[in-house]
């Protein structure tokens, strides 16, 4: 394989964006449909190529250098870096640098190419139909390619510089989505709610990107995490420096995790990834489900060596994890609007693989968490996408986003019951879906790691199951919504039902995939195995538990939910309103930044700052007509001052230094 | 002496531009009244394709003609970048000279071009003081003709007159100076021998005379204050191609031939003596342009005093007196050519079109003329140096430049630059503010200016957007510059 592959991996997105988005307006709705589509699907035959070319072929890389790398060295996966140009070097005489775009090929971005490049591609399909008759249809269809442009520059960064400028892309053209409905005044907030959440985030990122490439001297993932480079690092700054008891090398990494916190919605940054559902929801599938919110989990899983470093940075991976994932889960549970409960789903999902990755040691099942964290992150993508385009299609057949609206309908829509019905199976981890194998592995680990957060995850897995049959029984059973009599609800047309067929076999399927083989933390390949006794048996009965709670409480319409809800009306309304942390918030920055800190800012920032910069505006305006009459328009006066410059020069230099 | 006749292939840059002017020249002379009109596409293609050729011109650093003429890689480099500045304003003058007003002697303006482009070129390469002048002179007087080639225009005279005795008396007070470098050097005129001998003697009132007048002379043509008293009447009154001319191409050829002079002829009185006085100049020359550029309303006249200033920004690459100055000080020049031909573009296309050069008549722009105004205002935004716009990558390196000395006194003068970075940052968004933002009815009616106009202008806008992010043309200068630096430019610096 050689570079033309990876070049056009990133080219073709780019490429559509420019094409959808400048001339968009001049084609009519299909043509940019198709060729949106059309674009997607090559991208994605093209990154299956390069996956598949990757994992199971036995040849070899050629570099843009010219040099012919093997995919296996002795058994181990290699990284390999496809091309890795220089884009900007700035020379000074104490040193030059230079940042690089490149492509890396490894087990983890292989097996990215192949999640975004394949929700996408069906994100893009389902739109043509959900997004049918919208004004700004090519608008949308040039940001998904511009998404997943960046997404893509993401995952297949050779430098962490590089994985910066693609993670700001991938925030902007989040933002671009979820502000779609530019019109609809909560599309417009909760847009600038992601953005900024996400960017203040991203600053502790930056921060931490310029402590580690300030002490290590380089932006390269391959010198920070391979052949001596971790030894360096720490030999130089681990054990060396400390700031507040914690090492430099510990600082940078929980500040560079910060930025993952951010786009990956873990606590206490979570609050926007709620908010964002007020995109349309293909765009919900396709980035707060798969691809973006993962981007914290691909960050900290792609600087592993490092975080194995300290383990303390590990630790509070782990503790940040295990927190959001009950959170989320218990808020999930009260949720009216089905978006959300996906969302905090979604979150809860998410801080499951943080903490996976947070408790995988090489020592531990030869690093079994980070595997698990992998695999999870493929099958969640899966089933989630699964879920929210079947959310989708549900919100388009009853038009409104609460279950209120819904229940009954799988007489109505049997193709979506189906799918959802798949997708909750596997969310709840039910063999011989693909949720199941995946969460075993991940429980496995955190089992191995610690007892207790082993049961802590498992009682999250088992509210995972709940909330998920809750909603599903809400929707699909429950009691039959009078209003149907007036518009009877339908499935969606064939762009709509043809990716939820198909992802819901993917995730009938998926677990059977034989990832130990494919995606470790050091690229040695293992055989995984399922322990049963220990931890499948429990957790499968755990979530049948769970199910048969939800089949009891929601299949028909009865009392006995708000029975449940008034055993502890306080905890009910405080998940409800997902424990206030939108209003703590609202305090902090309303109540106490603006007022406390932002007034006097505002008050010095009006009268010293613009006071110093009135007077000095003022300066100069008087000093310009004071000495206009140097430029009087006279030859001879020209050349006077000419002379006398030329003199005075020579005099007050002669002067000074003689 | 022997003359070896393959010593002039070193010239081949200056035998190129020699070659266009001899057959446009030729060609203007015996052709007819009507194949007269060709001369101009003429004259654009044979420059265009020295323009390439001088790219692989650039060959190995070699002396000729006993030591008087020198060129090297990041000589050859400047050439090449003075050679696309020099085309766009050819591409540029399209529509004037072939307008009523210039029509009878459209051949003339492009002889005395290249004439004066080979001066600057003879003046770049110079290494004795005799050539140095001769390049300087063709560098100077044509221009005067050029000014003054509006002939019905009363300004255009008036500019011609300002800008001949300015540059006669400024002559007179460098060769003045020059006449005590000859003494001081026991009679010789060679670069390295005044080097030499200055490096040996003590400072003397007549070396810091010699030098303050040699400063003038280059400051007339740089207009550096309080030389450059000149330079906003004729810039007004000049055809506004050889305004932008004057303003970028004769500015940037004599900002590096300055370069030389101070570095390898006085270059062992840097620290103590000019590094003091282009201090003071620098300083008033950036201050004294803003404070001038601020009231102006007729946009020749405010680009002559933001011209003022900008030079005195290049002059900072020139006290920094290393590889990273001398570096950053070409890329600067580079990314002022694309900047202001791209204001100077805008210009001209309104002023040919509708006779207007008021600032007020830019109200509303971009009601009537939206890619006018769009091309207009990111070449201010780079001239005011606004990420992420070349001018931005240019102004930071030479300030970079200049700090790496890492002494206070310039670090005060990076604070002064920087300063007057945000005055004139007020007056370069007066022009936008009027185009974009000003309610009135705009004056420019709405057209379409000609095919050659605007490939001019989209030529200066990439330039503006690229060259900052496409960082290999900096290292490209960069490693000619480290060549220069590793063959002793810099090696007589004290």
């Amino acid at each position: 394989m050689d570079i033309t592959l990876p070049i056009l991996i990133l080219a073709i997105p780019i490429a559509m964006f420019l094409i959808l988005g400048l001339t968009g307006m001049k084609m009519s709705h299909k043509m940019a449909g198709v060729l949106g589509i059309c674009g997607m699907g090559t991208t994605m035959v093209l990154s299956y190529i390069v996956a598949y070319t990757y994992f199971f072929s036995s040849g070899s890389a050629i570099t843009a250098d010219g040099m012919s790398m093997p995919f296996i060295v002795d058994g181990v996966r290699q990284q390999i870096q496809m091309f890795d140009v220089t884009w900007l070097s700035w020379a000074f005489e104490r040193g030059t640098l230079t940042v690089n775009l490149g492509f890396l090929l490894d087990p983890i971005s292989a097996m990215m190419l192949v999640v975004i490049t394949t929700i996408s591609f069906f994100v893009h399909l389902y739109s043509w139909g959900y997004m049918e008759g919208e004004k700004g249809f090519q608008r949308f269809y040039a940001f998904l390619s511009l998404f997943s442009f960046s997404m893509l520059g993401l995952v297949v960064a050779t430098n962490i510089f590089q994985m910066y400028i693609f993670w700001e892309l991938v925030g902007v053209s989040s933002y671009l989505l979820i502000g779609f409905y530019y019109k609809l005044q909560s599309a417009v907030a909760a847009s600038k709610k992601a953005f900024i959440v996400t960017r203040f985030a991203d600053l502790g990122m930056l921060i931490g990107i310029l402590i580690l490439s300030y002490y290590t001297k380089t932006f390269n993932f391959i010198d920070l995490t391979q052949a001596g480079g971790p030894e360096e690092v720490f030999n130089t700054i681990g054990s060396g420096s400390v700031f507040m008891g914690c090492s430099v090398l510990t600082w940078a990494l929980v500040l560079i995790f910060t930025g993952g916190m951010g786009k990956s919605a873990m606590m206490p940054l979570h609050i926007w990834l709620p908010d964002a559902m007020e995109g349309p929801t293909p765009v919900s599938a396709l980035i707060h489900a798969a691809t973006m919110v993962v981007a914290g989990v691909y960050l900290v899983a792609r600087m592993f060596p490092l975080y194995l470093m300290e383990p303390a940075s590990l630790d509070f991976i782990t503790g940040i994890g295990a927190i959001t994932a009950l959170y989320a889960a218990v808020v999930a549970c009260t949720q009216i609007d089905i978006k959300r409960v996906l969302a905090f789903s979604t979150i809860s999902q998410i801080a499951f693989m943080m903490v996976s990755l947070g408790v995988a040691r090489p020592e531990i099942h030869e690093g079994l968490g980070y595997m698990a964290s992998m695999f999870h992150l493929f099958t969640h993508a899966m089933f989630k996408a699964l879920l929210f385009l079947g959310a989708g299609a549900l919100i388009h057949a009853v038009h409104s986003n609460d279950y209120t609206a819904m229940g009954g309908l799988r007489k109505y829509m049997p193709i979506t019951h189906w799918t959802f019905l798949i997708g909750c199976l596997a969310i709840a981890g039910i063999w011989p879906f693909s949720g199941f194998f995946s969460k075993d592995e991940m429980l496995s680990a955190m089992y191995g790691y610690s007892t207790f957060w082993g049961i802590w995850m498992t009682a999250v897995a088992g509210l995972t199951a709940f909330y998920m049959f809750r909603l599903y029984y809400l929707i699909f059973w429950w009691d039959e919504n009078p209003h149907y009599k007036h518009h009877t609800p339908h499935d969606a047309p064939w762009q709509m039902s043809l990716p939820l067929i198909i992802l819901a076999a993917v995730s009938c399927v998926a677990g059977f995939i034989p990832f130990g083989e494919l995606v470790t933390w050091n690229g040695e390949p293992y055989h995984i195995h399922i322990d049963w006794v220990g931890v499948a048996i429990p957790s499968l009965c755990v979530a049948a538990a769970a199910i048969l709670l939800a089949t009891i409480m929601y299949r028909k319409k009865n009392s006995l939910p708000d029975k449940v809800a008034a055993i502890w009306p306080g905890l009910w309304t405080a998940a409800h309103h997902r424990f206030y942390w939108d209003e703590i918030y609202m305090f902090i920055t309303h109540k106490i930044i603006f007022n406390g800190i932002c007034s006097a800012i505002a008050w010095f920032d009006r009268h010293i700052i613009d006071g110093t910069m009135d007077m000095f505006a003022k300066v100069t305006q008087k000093t310009s007509y004071a000495i206009r009459g140097f430029q009087s328009g006279s030859i001879q006066a020209y050349v006077w001052w000419y002379f006398l410059g030329a003199v005075a020069l020579a005099a007050v230099t002669a002067w000074a230094i003689l | 002496m022997n003359l070896d006749y393959s010593q002039f292939f070193a010239m081949r840059m200056e035998l190129l531009v020699l070659a266009v002017f001899l057959i446009v020249f030729l060609f203007d002379t015996f052709a007819s009244d009507k194949g007269r009109k060709a001369t101009t596409p003429l004259a654009i293609i044979c420059f265009g394709l020295a323009t390439v050729a001088g790219f692989f011109c650039c060959g190995d650093a070699v002396t000729a003609f006993n030591g008087m003429y020198e060129t090297s890689p990041v000589i050859s480099t400047v050439k090449c970048i003075l050679n696309i500045g020099a085309f766009i304003v050819l591409l540029q003058a399209v529509n004037w000279v072939d307008s009523e007003d210039g029509a009878i002697r459209r051949g003339e303006f492009f002889e005395l071009l290249f004439v004066t482009l080979f001066g600057m070129y003879l003046m770049i390469s110079a290494r004795h003081f005799l050539l140095f002048i001769i390049g300087l002179e063709s560098a100077s007087l044509p221009l005067a003709a050029m000014v003054a080639f509006n002939k019905n225009k009363y300004e255009s005279h008036e500019a011609a007159v300002k800008y001949i005795f300015t540059a006669v008396f400024s002559s007179a007070i460098f060769m003045m100076g020059l006449s005590f470098v000859y003494a001081l050097s026991g009679g010789s005129l060679y670069f390295s021998d005044i080097a030499d001998m200055i490096a040996t003697q003590p400072n003397s009132v007549m070396l810091i005379t010699a030098l303050s007048f040699v400063i003038a002379g280059f400051g007339f043509k740089l207009s550096l204050v309080p030389f450059h008293l000149w330079t906003a009447d004729t810039y007004q009154g000049a055809p506004t191609s050889v305004t932008s001319y004057l303003s970028v191409i004769s500015k940037g050829s004599a900002a590096f031939a300055f370069l030389v002079v101070l570095c390898q002829v006085f270059g062992s009185v840097y620290s103590d003596v000019w590094e003091w006085m282009m201090y003071a100049l620098i300083i008033l020359t950036i201050t004294v342009g803003n404070l001038f550029a601020i009231r102006q309303r007729n946009m020749k006249r405010f680009m002559a005093f933001s011209s003022v200033s900008q030079a005195g920004y290049i002059m900072l690459g020139i006290i920094a007196a290393n590889v990273l100055g001398m570096t950053s000080m070409i890329f600067y020049i580079l990314v002022y050519i694309f900047s202001n031909l791209g204001v100077f573009g805008v210009i001209q296309a309104i002023e040919n079109k509708t006779g207007l050069v008021s600032m007020d008549d830019y109200k509303g722009l971009h009601k009537t003329n939206p890619w006018l105004s769009f091309a207009m205002t990111l070449a201010v935004f780079s001239l005011a140096g606004i990420p992420p716009f070349a001018g931005f990558f240019s102004k930071i390196l030479i300030f970079t430049s200049v700090t790496e000395h890492e002494s206070t006194a310039l670090y005060v003068l990076v604070l002064i630059a920087l300063i007057n970075t945000i005055i004139s940052l007020y007056y370069y968004l007066l022009v936008v503010k009027a185009m974009w933002i000003s309610p009135d009815e705009p004056v420019v009616p709405s057209f379409r200016s000609s095919c050659i106009e605007r490939f001019a202008l989209w030529i200066c806008t990439l330039g503006i957007v690229l060259l900052g992010i496409i960082s290999c043309v900096y290292g490209t200068i960069y490693c000619v510059s480290d060549q220069a630096a590793a063959n002793g430019f810099f090696a007589s610096l004290l």
